[in-house]
């Protein structure tokens, strides 16, 4: 019987010692853990939904990126093919135009020494006329001194005459 | 399945415990005639550590359980031969006539190690009584009031040491003695608490939930060391705390768990003067319950163990330890996880009457 008697001397403890100890823990224990543990909670949330946020961002930023990339690439590609094109054209241009310079130079060449070579072959002819008139003139003046000579030289050419 | 095998075994230990009751209480009620207030009765107690001193006398199991069971006016740890190792504790009693009083327990026993009145008291049974017949009002600091002052001591000292560890670094991870009862806090607070009270009030009696916890818990440990009070097995403790609890829930209903008490909804109306009664009485059992169920259970753990070792005893053999301690052993691991598990079931129903006191109508 007397085990489930209460004792009055350790109800009155016992109301005063839990009383401070709620008290107590209550103000200086549990209210500081489950604030911080609740804090601890919502700021390893908050970082989870930031991290994933950061992570589709980072996603979507390498997505435009490669893009970005993929259109540089182009842009360069094309750049490049132009350069190549516009370098061709004008090396070509400029071989032509090479061509033509020099056709025209060896045409002007030709020419002049055509000219030359006329002027020269003219000159040339008509001082062999002058030289061929002055030996003319010179062997007809020794040959014609008999008379049977002019005679046998106006028949060689009459007959050169005949035969041309 | 943890849980559940170990709910079986305290099955089982209630039925050892029904029989070692029985049993007990045959033998302590045999022996209430013979048992008169000497000294040689006195030191019954005694036996477990003096088994030399047995053969002298017959060897009462009861009366040695009950002894080490109940609360007593200083703190006896051990016996050997005529040294008593025994801590005296403080005697606060109040009369009318010669008011308060405070003088060690030591005063009640002279060199022999016998009773003696002290001052117009005398103490008989654990209980001081006035020599002249007058009321007495016992606050002594008994064993269990040392016992509790200790607790009280440890869980200040080690809450507040982890409430400020967490006021330090908030967000940082838990360390220590931090880290070892977080999981516990939490699991208080998301097993207990959320799951019986609901997301929306819980947090108001997270302080009072976390308390009761960490006390009855800390207590049944502090019970299970050789020489420590039997606290939370007494009724005195647990009746503080299931009035506690019921105010607790009571201040706390809402119109829905009034109405729930004094006019359930959607029952014929002939039905409620069988069911009002019923529900009133509920609600002062609900916190009975309580009572009883922690008391039950951390003074059944005490009586088996120690009935184990007093087999040793009453068949005065001593090749029986080598079944006793291994079974005693086996059931202070028991014991153990009883002590975490009364104190979840405690903290459960508290939380789980509180969550019907402030659940809101929803039909």
């Amino acid at each position: 019987m007397e085990l489930i008697t209460p004792d009055f001397g350790l109800i009155f403890w016992q109301l005063i010692v839990f009383g401070i100890l709620f008290f107590l823990l209550a103000k200086y224990a549990w209210k500081p853990i489950i604030q911080s543990l609740a804090e601890r909670e919502q700021s390893i949330d908050e970082a989870i939904k930031l991290s994933e946020t950061t992570r589709a961002e980072m996603a979507e930023l390498k997505a435009g990126n490669e893009q970005l990339i993929a259109s540089a690439r182009s842009e360069r590609d094309a750049l490049i093919k132009q350069a190549k094109e516009a370098s061709d054209a004008m090396i070509s241009q400029a071989k032509l135009d090479a061509q033509t310079a020099a056709n025209q130079e060896i045409e002007k060449a030709r020419v002049a020494f055509e000219q030359e070579k006329a002027s020269a072959v003219a000159a040339i002819r008509k001082e062999a006329a002058s030289l061929s008139l002055d030996l003319a003139e010179k062997v007809l003046k020794s040959q014609l001194k008999d008379k049977a000579a002019q005679e046998k030289l106006v028949t060689e050419w009459m007959a050169d005459v005949k035969l041309s | 399945m943890q849980v559940k095998t170990s709910i079986q075994k305290m099955y089982f230990s209630n039925i050892l415990l029904g029989l070692f009751l029985s049993f007990i209480s045959l033998s302590a009620f045999a022996n209430e005639p013979a048992a008169a207030p000497t000294p040689e009765v006195k030191e019954t107690a005694a036996h477990v550590a003096a088994p030399a001193e047995a053969k002298t006398e017959k060897f009462d199991p009861g009366k040695l359980i009950l002894h080490h069971i109940a609360d007593e006016h200083e703190w006896h740890f051990f016996t050997v031969g005529h040294f008593h190792a025994t801590l005296p504790l403080p005697c606060i009693v109040y009369t009318a006539s010669s008011g308060l009083q405070v003088f060690s327990s030591a005063n009640f026993k002279n060199e022999h190690h016998e009773e003696v009145p002290y001052n117009g008291f005398v103490l008989e049974h654990g209980k001081i009584h006035a020599e002249n017949g007058e009321k007495v009002f016992d606050i002594s600091i008994t064993k269990n009031v040392a016992s509790l002052l200790l607790s009280a001591v440890l869980l200040l000292t080690i809450f507040i040491g982890i409430g400020k560890k967490y006021q330090d670094n908030p967000h940082r991870a838990p360390k220590g003695l931090q880290s070892m009862f977080e999981p516990i806090i939490i699991f208080v607070r998301d097993e207990i608490a959320k799951n019986n009270i609901g997301e929306k009030h819980y947090r108001r009696f997270m302080p009072y939930l976390l308390t009761i916890f960490f006390f009855i818990w800390f207590n049944n440990m502090l019970g299970l060391i050789p020489g420590g009070a039997n606290v939370t097995g007494n009724i005195a403790v647990t009746l503080v705390l299931a009035i506690i609890a019921f105010i607790v829930t009571n201040l706390n209903g809402r119109s829905t768990y009034w109405t729930h008490i004094f006019a359930m909804p959607g029952v014929p109306k002939w039905m409620l003067v069988i069911l009002t009664p019923v529900e009133i009485v509920g609600v002062f059992m609900k916190p009975f319950s309580l009572m009883v169920r922690l008391f039950a259970n951390i003074t059944a753990g005490h009586i088996i163990l120690l009935s184990l070792v007093s087999l040793i005893f009453i068949f005065e053999n001593a090749a029986l330890g080598l079944a006793v301690v291994p079974f005693s052993l086996f059931m202070n691991v028991i014991e153990l996880i009883v002590a975490f598990i009364q104190a979840f079931i405690f903290t459960m129903l508290v939380s789980n009457y509180i969550g019907s006191a402030v659940e809101e109508h929803h039909h």
